[in-house]
């Protein structure tokens, strides 16, 4: 498969214990690929990478064909949205769209910035001071800045964090209806799983600097392909020993783990046996905290009476994953 | 060249550059009184002890005498509410930002034997003279207690802003009166606050030059000793007595350093600070309001003086309280005269010429040590703030001696006597204020805004003028009117190094007043006040 983003074998060194990559991915024209993972995965060393900002060390990037790897971010035509949105607070809104867009004279330029604006609807905020924004505003004023050039690659730097979760929840719809509409193919980074399910076409999970598992939500939720992933999307119960054995109904091989998503965990009349300890309920499911004959604990996801707490339950899987125990890394 | 290779050429010049007009002439004074005979004659001389000695304990002095007016004054305008709080609070901070010569001849004017207050003294008790003599250490004293007040008053007010009050609340809650909590929670956060009023005051009376030169007398400090010993042409000397002076500045301020404390104390308080408390009796809210008012005007009086005596045309007053005639005699003369006129365009050149250097420096350094991160970054910033560690009179003297001699192979050339002199004497001493400014702001711009002009395909020049120029614009401001009133009114190196076609402002002012126009030197004064005035009003401006 080849992309219209094409990252080959990229690597970025910061000292010989930390590096980012090497990393080769495939990006399709119009597709919007989240970068997922915890602090200091190498997310951001990897859109920095894309963006120019960072130089590689090794590996290649290319966009539609042409290899970009050398060309400096001015002459790039990768649009970015900063995390703190990197508004140029000396420039109203209208002057802060129009700094990406030049030549064309004042007539098109003015037209292509209320274009912009009108596309995060903001129409008429042209002169508006940014300080005056709210955080939701600043947000779609920072992705109208980028989109007005009309980039060939739009790359978003957790574009989310800085809002409060209400407000995320829409933004969040709103921003990939956007991006659909004008169908430009989009990197961006996050460390929420729900972020990158909503908001992305694929995602990429990054860990310690390397690519663990890439491809659809439900891919990485039920068809992990090592525990990290596993754990790291989604909640996971991860089992090993007599208790593997109990919830699988046969000796887990060695060097194996099980795991098991705590919707796919159920009381019944027989199973693993435990006791429930403690009770957290969300609303629509109680997620109920078990712990087992060997003191292992683990999440059941059911309705909420299924069980009390103190209460003595039987716990069956009906989906497990079978996963490699990690060696140490590397 | 690679894009680091350019760098590393650009850092490397630059420290060269610095090095060789901020450090290279005093490694000259250095080396060459080392070598020299002097010595014998400064460690055997009662006078040069007592020079040092009079540096000594006029600028500890001057320390509590500035804190015991500024602290009260500060805690006066921070905690307390009065009608008039903040203009007033403004106009007490005013002798900091005008010329210290503007100062002292106001002093003079008002307080000297033939100024305003001894006049009506005189002629109240119809005195045969003049009631006193306005000379020797205390009148020094007086106005430095005067003029640098305001650094205990503005750090401290600073300090009290930033003090949060949820400090102050669990204090009294734990059971702690009033003044437990001014001595147990108030003063120890202060103390950075504190120490670094202290060590600012300390370092500028040390360096103090146009008080002691105006009221000194025969009493004499280091920084007008070693003027005297240049001007009498006794350089081996002058040169021992300018290392002993950099080393004593340069050991206090290491000694001083120490007091400051760490800097998590002030780190710590991230809360609201206590709001002003309005003084309810009635009785007590006139009379602070009646003190206050009374003591800005005690404290704007010698420049009000200035501007009256400014007034008063050359012989026409004489034994009166009140001048009998005013008139625009003086400006007049001022600025159609052309011998008038020249030290004024003199001086407004040339601190516009060291401006502009120490601000494109100061940028070509903002830009090396925060965004680049060049390895020589700790040296270029220590080459920038060292003109403030050390007294004027230092780099006037290293100046004078390294630029007046021709060895092109040791970078040595002759500048003295030549327009480049002035100039770059007050571009020595401008760096720590623009460096200073530049570096805090270039500290806090966002790399961001940087990366999202070239994400949005601005080059190097654009992003420049577009984003970063206007951003790092207030700090550069400041730093600039700060350089720029600093050279406009500078005594001690034009003092030194001037000629007569170079003459600045604060020469011809001197020169006026050994001729008795006063009334010229005022309008001089004036002038340079308003020009000040001006200047930092715009670089004070967001």
């Amino acid at each position: 498969m080849s992309g219209f983003l094409e990252i080959r074998g990229i690597e970025k060194r910061w000292s010989p214990d930390v590096a980012v990559g090497p990393i080769t991915l495939d990006i399709a024209r119009g597709e919007i690929l989240a970068l997922l993972g915890p602090s200091g995965s190498g997310k951001t060393t990897m859109l920095r990478l894309l963006a120019g900002f960072e130089a590689a060390d090794e590996g290649r990037i290319g966009v539609g064909g042409e290899d970009v790897t050398a060309v400096p971010p001015a002459r790039r035509r990768f649009g970015m949205v900063f995390q703190h949105y990197a508004l140029f607070p000396h420039l109203d809104v209208g002057e802060n769209v129009a700094f990406g867009l030049h030549g064309g004279g004042g007539a098109g330029v003015e037209q292509k910035v209320s274009q912009a604006l009108a596309l995060v609807d903001l129409t008429g905020f042209e002169r508006r001071k940014v300080h005056e924004l709210s955080g939701g505003q600043q947000q779609r004023v920072a992705l109208a800045r980028a989109l007005a050039p009309e980039p060939r690659v739009l790359l978003l730097d957790e574009p989310l964090s800085n809002l409060d979760p209400t407000l995320r929840e829409r933004t969040r719809r709103e921003l990939r209806h956007v991006i659909k509409r004008i169908g430009i193919t989009t990197v961006f980074v996050t460390h929420e799983q729900d972020e990158a399910f909503d908001l992305g076409d694929r995602i990429a999970v990054l860990n310690g600097g390397r690519l663990e598992q890439v491809g659809v939500a439900d891919e990485l939720y039920e068809r992990p392909v090592n525990l990290f992933v596993a754990t790291f999307v989604g909640r996971a119960n991860v089992f090993r020993g007599r208790a593997a054995r109990d919830l699988g109904g046969e000796p887990t091989p060695d060097g194996q783990v099980l795991v098991v998503r705590p919707e796919r965990l159920q009381f019944g009349a027989s199973g693993l046996p435990g006791v429930v300890r403690e009770l957290r309920y969300t609303g629509p499911a109680t997620f109920f905290l078990v712990e087992g004959e060997d003191g292992e604990r683990f999440e059941v996801l059911a309705q909420p009476d299924a069980a009390r707490i103190d209460e003595r339950v039987h716990v069956a899987a009906t989906r497990v994953i079978v996963l490699p125990e990690p060696g140490p890394r590397r | 060249m690679s894009r680091a290779r350019w760098t590393l050429a650009v850092a490397i010049a630059l420290t060269l550059l610095l090095a060789w007009f901020v450090l290279y002439p005093i490694a000259v004074v250095g080396a060459e009184a080392a070598n020299g005979t002097a010595w014998h004659d400064f460690l055997t001389r009662p006078g040069e002890w007592a020079a040092l000695w009079a540096s000594l304990w006029i600028s500890l002095a001057s320390v509590v005498l500035a804190a015991a007016i500024g602290i009260p004054l500060a805690f006066l305008f921070e905690w307390f509410d009065f009608p008039g709080r903040k203009t007033l609070g403004a106009l007490i901070a005013l002798p900091v930002v005008l010329p210290p010569l503007v100062g002292v001849i106001a002093f003079l004017f008002l307080y000297g034997e033939s100024g305003f207050v001894a006049r009506a003294i005189q002629a109240l008790f119809k005195l045969e003279q003049a009631p006193w003599r306005l000379q020797g250490p205390l009148a020094i004293l007086l106005v430095h207690a005067y003029s640098m007040y305001v650094y205990f008053y503005l750090f401290t007010r600073a300090g009290l802003a930033r003090l949060d009050v949820s400090m102050l609340e669990a204090a009294q809650a734990l059971g702690a009166d009033r003044r437990g909590t001014l001595w147990r929670v108030v003063v120890p956060l202060l103390r950075p606050s504190l120490a670094g009023a202290a060590i600012l005051t300390f370092m500028t009376s040390l360096g103090s030059f146009s008080a002691p030169y105006i009221f000194g007398g025969g009493f004499r400090v280091m920084t007008t000793q070693i003027v005297a010993t240049k001007l009498n042409g006794d350089l081996p000397l002058a040169m021992v007595e300018t290392v002993v002076l950099a080393s004593v500045a340069v050991v206090a301020l290491l000694i001083l350093r120490r007091t400051e404390g760490n800097d998590i104390l002030v780190a710590l308080g991230k809360g609201i600070a206590p709001r002003p408390r309005p003084i309810r009796r009635a009785g007590v809210r006139r009379l602070t309001t009646i003190a206050g008012w009374g003591l800005a005007v005690l404290l704007l009086l010698p420049h009000l003086t200035l501007g009256l005596v400014s007034l008063v045309p050359y012989g026409a007053w004489t034994t009166e309280i009140l001048p009998p005639v005013i008139n625009f005699d003086n400006y007049r003369r001022l600025f159609s005269e052309a011998e008038r006129l020249r030290p004024l365009l003199n001086s407004l050149w040339m601190a516009s010429a060291s401006t502009a250097a120490a601000v494109l420096l100061a940028l070509v350094a903002g830009w090396l040590v925060v965004r680049q991160r060049v390895a020589l970054r700790r040296v270029i910033e220590g080459l920038l703030v060292l003109p403030w560690a050390l007294p004027g009179t230092v780099f006037a003297i290293a100046l004078a001696i390294a630029f007046s001699t021709n060895a092109p192979l040791q970078l040595r050339f002759v500048l003295v006597g030549t327009a480049v002199i002035l100039p770059l004497a007050y571009l020595v001493r401008a760096l720590p204020l623009t460096g200073r400014g530049l570096l805090a702001a270039y500290r806090q711009l966002d790399p961001s805004l940087e990366e999202a002009a070239a994400s949005l395909g601005a080059g190097r020049w654009r992003t420049l003028a577009r984003v970063t120029l206007p951003q790092l614009r207030p700090g550069l401001a400041a730093g600039a009117s700060l350089a720029f009133v600093a050279a406009l009114g500078d005594i001690v190196a034009s003092i030194v190094l001037y000629t007569y076609e170079t003459r600045p402002i604060s020469i011809e002012i001197l020169s006026s007043l050994r001729l008795a126009e006063t009334g010229v030197a005022a309008a001089f004064g004036v002038v340079l006040m308003i020009v000040s005035a001006v200047v930092l009003g715009v670089g004070a401006r967001r």
